[in-house]
């Protein structure tokens, strides 16, 4: 039974991170205004909305499968509260920030038409926090955190979001910017 | 005469001839009171800000229909429909109460006349106020104004006892700052941009609260009326345009000046007034930046909508800006238009974008150019940002813009065969 | 590139003007909010191009409704995702019977 535990938390995790990074990805595109290739732009923005929240669900099955495993030893308040933990407190603490972080995020998502922009918005930059605290809990704490496979993986993930950055803080990031002669306050 | 004060003279006899708001012999209450006397006791509970009773609050909206007075503003709306649509939705059930709001801002660079109105006159803008705040049910009094002007508001608004709530904001110097939604927004967040609105102010303002907000001389006016009736008021003037109205002729005449004239007077007479042309005149452009130019052989238009309209021209807020045959209409426009493109508050795509690149054209015209498609190019970005914006700025400019094409389109050929009508070669 | 699609003449727009109820529902631009993201362009092809800046366009419109865009009834649902997908949160359904009758704010 702790075998198939482990198991299933391993994967849900991997899984978990995979598409937060495709998520982050694609939300930069969403950002920019621009459409991707036989993906229109409300396409992209709704990806990105369903890969966020695929991403949740698999963290949720790693969490819960995880809280049942008997050598994690994960406690209640280990979900909320970082750095408690007994086995690798500070890599499982990461963890746990980055949950923190991510109920945050996606809870003023949902509530974006009630709470308004400006606070979506600068809960909704907490991503950038995010994305990084969780790469690390993947690689600090995972099983095949440093299995070679597994740091492929982070590698592009890393290479993926990096290049997305990169383009977002370019001057050419949003659509029409160069026609545009105004910034609209 | 036992029941009038022996110390205070009370003229209560209605001004005769077209010298009505300028009546006062200084700034001070008692010579207003002096003047005019005091507000009609038919209205009592106007003094008491927010007691208005039914019966007086429909006295003053059925006046000024009756009277026909528009918005001096700029807009040119029957003030009566405001005043009476703020009314009906301070009044229904669950409704909140009404705010009146004074507008002396005058972002309008070539209008001078609340600045006229409000040093020699504060106490006729107050009087207007206060009744407009008892027609509405309101208790929530602003006066807008300039920083130049607000001291001296202040200080008529303490000298008299019925004035002490009405609370004076200062406007910064823009143009879209007298913008109705962005006093509303001056008031409400302290800062003056327009807003977004799917509802009128009269129904949705301050806070949400049923709003009015009156330029300073349709308060002005307002407070005659209340005074001497609407017939009195319908004496002078047109059928069209009753009463009067302060226009301020400006550009090439004499005397640059604020004038209160008779309704419908022709543009020819408002020029002689001020002194006359310095040079022959070329254009007019009436109502302002947002305004449109009357070309010379049509100065005895009359300053009247009806026959402003062929020019899309209206008597706005009263701006007469004489333009000479010694300067080019094109520079001039151009320049105007690019003040108005800097003017735009930076909140709308089409306004931002579309203003500066209507005014780059417009400027590649005066440059004398020899591009023949520039002309179309306005036309084009004129109908493109028009209806796209918070404000009607993008419009106004739009339209500005086009005149200026259609009634210098003679000098705009000769600016792309690189001459000028006025410059020569 | 930016493809500044020219307002194309739309040869459903007789068609969709019957759809369109005597107190039709109108879709509110706030200006002030778009920031020209073209998500709503694309949901409502039938009502909205995009000028050469990225901004929504009512296409066929008098100038009058280029900020309140008449819907007709069978492009709402597409309107009301383009309300929930709006990055910006700028686009509004209301009733066009409930809009101003009087005319814009002006000066006072
Ligand atoms: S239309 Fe222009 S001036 Fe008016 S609110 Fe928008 S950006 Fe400001
Ligand atoms: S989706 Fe929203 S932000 Fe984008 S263009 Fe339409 S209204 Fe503007």
């Amino acid at each position: 039974m702790d075998e198939a535990l482990w198991a299933i938390g391993r994967a849900t995790g991997i899984v978990s991170m995979v598409t937060l990074t495709l998520a982050v990805v694609l939300g930069i595109v969403t950002r920019s205004g621009r459409p991707l290739p036989g993906l229109p732009r409300f396409s992209v923005t709704l990806v990105h909305r369903n890969l966020s929240l695929v991403s949740c669900v698999f963290l949720l099955v790693h969490i819960v499968s995880l809280f049942f495993d008997s050598f994690a030893q994960l406690t209640l308040l280990d979900f909320v509260v970082p750095f408690f933990g007994s086995f690798l407190p500070f890599w499982q603490g990461l963890g746990t920030v980055g949950v923190d972080l991510l109920i945050a995020v996606v809870v003023t998502s949902l509530l974006r038409n009630r709470i308004g922009l400006r606070a979506f918005r600068v809960v909704h930059w907490l991503t950038y926090v995010l994305w990084p605290v969780a790469l690390a809990h993947a690689i600090g704490n995972g099983t095949n955190g440093t299995s070679g496979w597994f740091l492929v993986i982070a590698g592009i993930s890393t290479a993926l979001v990096l290049g997305a950055v990169a383009w977002r803080v370019s001057a050419r990031f949003i659509e029409f910017r160069t026609v545009r002669t105004g910034e609209v306050s | 005469m036992m029941d009038a004060a022996p110390h205070l003279p009370v003229n209560t006899s209605a001004p005769r001839g077209t010298a009505r708001l300028f009546l006062a012999a200084g700034t001070s209450f008692a010579a207003h009171l002096r003047a005019y006397g005091a507000l009609p006791p038919t209205l009592p509970a106007a003094t008491r800000a927010g007691a208005g009773a039914p019966a007086d609050a429909e006295t003053v909206i059925e006046q000024l229909r009756a009277a026909g007075l528009d918005g001096r503003g700029g807009a040119g709306f029957p003030v009566w429909r405001k005043l009476a649509s703020t009314r009906s939705h301070a009044s229904g059930r669950g409704s909140r109460p009404a705010v009146v709001i004074a507008n002396g801002s005058e972002g309008e660079p070539l209008s001078r006349k609340d600045h006229a109105l409000l040093s020699l006159a504060p106490h006729l803008v107050i009087d207007g106020l206060l009744l407009c705040a008892a027609a509405v049910g309101a208790s929530d009094l602003h006066f807008f104004t300039t920083a130049e002007l607000a001291p001296g508001v202040q200080h008529a608004l303490g000298e008299r006892p019925d004035a002490r709530h009405v609370k004076v904001l200062v406007t910064p110097e823009a143009f879209v700052a007298g913008e109705a939604t962005a006093v509303v927004n001056a008031v409400e967040r302290a800062v003056s941009v327009p807003r977004d609105h799917v509802l009128h102010l009269s129904e949705a303002g301050l806070k949400g609260r049923p709003t009015l907000v009156q330029n300073v001389e349709t308060l002005a006016q307002l407070a005659l009326i209340a005074r001497f009736g609407a017939e009195w008021f319908r004496s002078i003037g047109t059928e069209q345009e009753p009463g009067t109205r302060l226009v301020t002729v400006c550009g090439d005449v004499a005397t640059p000046q604020v004038l209160e004239v008779a309704g419908g007077t022709p543009l020819s007479v408002l020029i002689a007034a001020a002194g006359g042309a310095s040079a022959p005149v070329s254009a007019v452009l009436v109502g302002g930046y947002h305004g449109a130019w009357v070309p010379a052989p049509a100065l005895d238009t009359p300053l009247s909508r009806e026959a402003l309209s062929p020019f899309g021209a209206a008597p706005g807020a009263g701006v007469v800006f004489v333009l000479s045959s010694a300067r080019c209409g094109l520079e001039t426009a151009a320049g105007i238009a690019t003040y108005l493109a800097e003017q735009s508050a930076g909140q709308c795509g089409p306004c931002v974008n579309g203003l500066p690149a209507m005014a780059g054209v417009l400027s590649r015209i005066a440059s004398r150019s020899r591009d023949p498609p520039l002309p179309a190019e306005v036309a084009r970005l004129a109908d493109l940002v028009t209806g796209r914006g918070s404000c009607s700025h993008p419009d106004g400019t739009a339209r500005f813009v086009l005149s200026s094409l259609s009634v210098f389109a003679s000098d705009v050929r000769a600016h792309l065969a690189s001459t000028c009508e006025v410059h020569g070669a | 590139m930016p493809d500044p699609r020219p307002p194309r003449p739309n040869a459903a727009a007789a068609a969709a003007a019957a759809d369109v109820a005597a107190d039709p529902t109108v879709l509110h631009i706030d200006w002030t909010l778009c920031d020209g993201r073209g998500l709503c362009t694309e949901l409502l092809p039938e009502l909205l191009g995009r000028d050469e800046w990225g901004y929504p366009l009512a296409l066929n419109r008098p100038v009058s409704e280029r900020s309140n865009v008449p819907v007709q009834r069978s492009l709402l649902p597409a309107a009301r995702d383009a309300i929930a997908l709006c990055p910006r949160q700028a686009l509004r359904l209301t009733e066009s019977a409930k809009l101003t009758r009087l005319p814009s704010n002006g000066r006072g």
